[in-house]
């Protein structure tokens, strides 16, 4: 027997019979019912907020920072004095010493 | 006016679900033909389906434009068909005794005159059948693909992710494996 030949009568078999395209009544719905079961993830979107919630967050550490360097900038002059005073002091007493 | 596939998908992109729906109507016969190369029960290829659509739908931002939208779904339909066939392998082998009344007589027919066993029996289409559903997954994809459908090695490379000389080498291997399953049959019955 010449298997060949009677593998390629059963594929001409195959290749002359119509492609069966029926689709069972109402299976959009069904496909529909399951995708609202499953949401689309978008990763590309939950980055994209996650980077503006992140930049957002910054940008108001930045403000807070330089409010506070501001304010403190103008009430550290008294403490400077004092601080210089304090360390200085030793120094004072060494030289009436001498 | 019906919309066209870009705007749809656009649409269901931006949160519109429902847009999704006139795709699933439009492209299910050309995906359901296509599983039911793959499956015989009808509740595994309906299963398959809408494994297919789901995934389309899990995916559809990944979808480019570059090709026409059912390309790209004729992709997905391939691979998780051969995601069905290799979790549904069967290692059993057909002997000469389980062929039906119909197949068997073809099969007489055939080796009494070559010239005169029908290739529109549909007895002919279910031994190919068995006989296929014998092969490993790689081997039934690649004879689907490449002799019943009459797609070429490059396009069965971009459906199936394969590179051009593995599909070669497949469909080679392929047409040896269908031979020695044929062979069995044959050698049961005639010798």
């Amino acid at each position: 027997m010449n298997l060949e030949n009677l593998r390629a009568k059963l594929i001409s078999a195959a290749r002359n019979s119509a492609s069966d395209e029926r689709v069972p009544y109402a299976f959009e719905k069904r496909v529909m019912a399951h995708v609202a079961q499953n949401p689309v993830v978008d990763l590309f979107s939950l980055w994209g907020s996650a980077l503006w919630k992140g930049a957002a967050a910054c940008a108001l550490i930045t403000v807070v920072s330089v409010a506070l360097s501001v304010w403190g900038f103008q009430s550290a002059d008294n403490d400077e004095d004092a601080f210089e005073t304090v360390v200085l002091a030793g120094a004072d007493q060494l030289t009436q010493t001498w | 006016m019906e919309q066209s596939d870009a705007e749809l998908i656009a649409a269901v992109l931006k949160g519109e679900t429902a847009s999704f729906e006139p795709l699933v109507a439009r492209y299910s016969p050309r995906v359901f033909a296509t599983a039911r190369r793959y499956a015989r029960r009808e509740s595994e290829v309906e299963d398959i389906v809408q494994e297919v659509w789901s995934k389309a739908y899990q995916k559809l931002a990944s979808f480019r434009g570059e090709a026409p939208f059912e390309h790209w779904l004729m992709r997905l339909a391939v691979r998780t068909c051969y995601d069905f066939l290799r979790s549904h392998q069967r290692s059993r082998e057909t002997t000469f005794s389980e062929l039906s009344e119909p197949e068997s007589d073809w099969l007489d027919r055939y080796v009494n005159d070559p010239g005169s066993a029908s290739e529109d029996a549909a007895a002919a289409r279910e031994l190919l059948e068995r006989v296929l559903s014998q092969m490993s997954p790689a081997a039934r994809l690649v004879i689907t693909l490449l002799e019943i459908e009459e797609r070429s090695v490059k396009d069965i490379a971009k459906l199936t992710g394969w590179s051009v000389p593995l599909v070669k080498v497949r469909a080679f291997r392929a047409r040896a494996e269908m031979r020695k399953r044929l062979a069995k049959i044959a050698k049961e019955k005639y010798l």
